[in-house]
C-alpha cells in the first residue's frame, strides 16, 4: 500500500499540527473542578478536564503536575486554553508556559471572587475562544506531523499474537516517514527489560532505559505486599490466558515492531530529539499513561486491547484495535479496527498494518473514534507520592 | 489458511496459544509456528479456551516456559504435553 504523504490537520501557531480543535477549560487543582465544569456546561464547544490533584504537592511530584498541566495545554490538538486555579501564582505559571506556543490562553483565580463571579467572567472569555476556534479550518499537513503514542490494555494473548504486532507493523512503516512515536508502560516491560534495553539506539538511551526500569521495579518491590496477583497481570489478563508479567511484557513489546528508541522521556516530557521512537516512563494504567503521552505532545493514540479496555482521552483521540474475535463481537462499539482475522490466518500482519494506517489517517483527518463518540474523556494525573 | 487451532510464536517455544473459541480433550489440533511458517500437530488433553496456552512438550517442576523464544516464567507443577498451561502450574520469576 502506498502511504498517504499528508493528512488534514489544524496548523498551530508554533508549527505543530493538531488532529483535533479543542478549547479546554483546565483546572489547576481539584477544588477548581466545579468552576471549570460549570463554564464548559455554559459554553458549547469547550470541554473541562477535571482531575483530583494540584494542592500541597511538592518536589518531583509537583513538577510532574505542572508538566502534565502545561503539556496538556500546549498539545496541538488544543486550539485555546482557559486555566482556572484557586490561587493566582500557580495558575499564572501554567498560563505563561502554555502561552509560549502562541495559542490563546487566559488564566483566572477563584480566591477573593468566589465561584459564581468567576464562572461569569470565565464564560465570557470561553465563549470568545470557542467562537474563534470554530473558524479554524483543516489543511493539508505532512504525515510527519503525526505524533503517535501507543499503549495496550486489558491485554490477553491475542494482543501479543496479533494486535500489538499490528501496531509494530505500523511503526515500522511510519518511522521512516518522520513520524514521532512513543511507547511507555515501564512496569509492564518487566521480564523483557533486557531485550527492550538493547533497542536503545545509543548507549546513552540504553543506559537511561535501564536506570528508569530499575528505579520503577525497585519501587514496586518495595511497596508490594503480595505477588501483585490481580494487578499485574490483571484478572482480565489472566482470564484472557496471560499467566505472568514476563509473558505480558513480551506481548507488550511487540508494539514497537523493529524500531529502536532514540531517547527516554520523563513522564509528560516533550521529545526534543526529532522524529523517531521514544520511550516514556509511565505507569501501565491506561488513563494515566495516555494522559502523560498526550501531555508530551502526542496527537493520536493507538490502543490495542484483548479483553476490551474502553479508555478514551479528552484531547488525544484513542483508536482501539483488537485481535480477539469475542471482544470484537461482544464489545464492537469500542473497537475501531478489528484485526481478529489474523488469528484465523485470513489476514496477515502486513495487511493488518495497512488497515491500521488507513484508520489512523481517517481519525487524524477528523473521523471520531469509538471512544470519542461514547464520550470517554479519562484525564488522570500521575501522582508520585503523598502531598505535604 | 483456515483450520489453525494453535499458534506458536517461535520454534523454541514449549507452549502454543489456542486461537479458536476452545479446544476439547483428545482433539487433534493443527499448530502453526509463526517464526518459520511450519506446521505441527498435537493432541490436547484438556479443554482449553481461546487465548490460553497448551504445553507442546512434557514439562517438569522448575522448567522454564518459553514463548516468543523467551523466558516467561517457571513451572511449579509438572505438566504433560497437551495440557493447559496457566497460573495453576506456572509462576513468574520476577515478582
Amino acid at each position: 500500500m502506498e502511504i498517504p504523504k499528508t493528512f488534514l490537520g489544524y496548523k498551530r501557531e508554533d508549527g505543530r499540527t493538531g488532529t483535533r480543535n479543542h478549547v479546554i477549560i483546565l483546572p489547576v487543582d481539584d477544588i477548581s473542578n466545579a468552576c471549570a465544569e460549570a463554564v464548559a456546561n455554559n459554553i458549547k464547544g469547550t470541554i473541562a478536564l477535571p482531575h483530583s490533584y494540584g494542592r500541597l504537592q511538592f518536589g518531583a511530584d509537583l513538577e510532574l503536575h505542572f508538566r502534565t498541566m502545561i503539556g496538556t495545554g500546549k498539545n496541538p490538538n488544543v486550539a485555546a486554553v482557559i486555566v482556572i486555579g484557586i490561587e493566582p501564582k500557580w495558575t499564572k505559571r501554567i498560563v505563561d508556559a502554555i502561552a509560549t506556543t502562541g495559542k490563546p490562553v487566559e488564566g483566572f483565580s477563584i480566591e477573593g471572587v468566589g465561584d459564581i463571579d468567576t464562572i461569569a467572567r470565565v464564560s465570557k472569555k470561553a465563549q470568545e475562544f470557542s467562537i474563534w476556534a470554530s473558524e479554524k479550518q483543516r489543511e493539508e499537513r505532512p504525515i510527519s506531523d503525526l505524533w503517535i503514542s501507543v499503549k495496550c490494555g486489558e491485554s490477553d494473548t491475542t494482543s501479543g499474537l496479533a494486535s500489538n504486532p499490528t501496531v509494530g507493523n505500523l511503526m515500522d512503516k511510519l518511522e521512516p516517514l518522520g513520524v514521532h512515536l512513543c511507547f511507555g508502560e515501564t512496569s509492564e516491560l518487566t521480564g523483557a527489560e533486557t531485550v527492550c534495553e538493547k533497542r536503545g539506539k545509543t548507549p546513552e538511551a540504553q543506559e537511561k532505559f535501564r536506570k528508569t526500569w530499575s528505579s520503577y521495579n525497585d519501587f514496586i518491590l518495595k511497596e508490594a505486599t503480595d505477588d501483585l496477583s490481580e494487578s499485574q497481570p490483571t484478572a482480565g489478563n489472566i482470564a484472557g490466558g496471560l499467566t505472568t508479567i514476563e509473558e505480558k511484557a513480551f506481548g507488550n513489546f511487540q508494539k514497537i515492531g523493529g524500531c529502536k528508541f532514540i531517547d527516554v522521556l520523563e513522564p509528560a516530557e516533550e521529545p526534543t530529539k526529532g522524529p523517531g521512537l521514544y520511550f516514556m516512563d509511565t505507569s501501565s494504567a491506561a488513563a494515566e499513561c495516555v494522559t502523560l503521552q498526550a501531555a508530551g505532545g502526542f496527537n493520536l493514540h493507538l490502543f490495542p486491547t484483548g479483553q476490551g479496555n474502553i479508555i478514551g482521552n479528552p484531547i488525544e483521540p484513542v483508536v482501539k484495535l483488537t485481535a480477539n474475535p469475542l471482544t470484537a463481537r461482544t464489545m464492537s462499539e469500542h473497537i475501531d479496527v478489528d484485526v481478529s482475522k489474523i488469528l484465523s490466518r485470513e489476514m496477515n500482519l502486513d495487511e493488518a498494518g495497512d488497515e491500521l494506517i488507513k484508520a489512523t489517517i481517517r481519525v487524524a483527518n477528523g473521523r471520531l473514534t469509538c471512544a470519542e463518540a461514547l464520550g470517554h474523556r479519562e484525564f488522570v494525573m500521575t501522582k508520585l507520592y503523598r502531598s505535604a | 489458511m483456515a483450520g489453525t487451532d494453535i499458534i506458536i510464536h517461535d520454534e523454541k517455544d514449549n507452549v502454543g496459544v489456542v486461537v479458536i473459541e476452545k479446544i476439547t480433550p483428545k482433539q487433534d489440533c493443527d499448530c502453526w509456528i509463526m517464526e518459520n511458517d511450519k506446521s505441527v500437530k498435537i493432541q490436547s488433553m484438556d479443554e482449553i479456551p481461546l487465548g490460553h496456552k497448551i504445553a507442546m512438550t512434557d514439562l517438569n517442576e522448575g522448567d522454564t516456559i518459553l514463548k516468543y523464544g523467551h523466558d516467561i516464567g517457571k513451572v511449579v507443577k509438572s505438566i504433560k504435553k497437551g495440557q493447559h498451561v496457566h497460573v495453576h502450574n506456572v509462576k513468574t520469576k520476577k515478582w
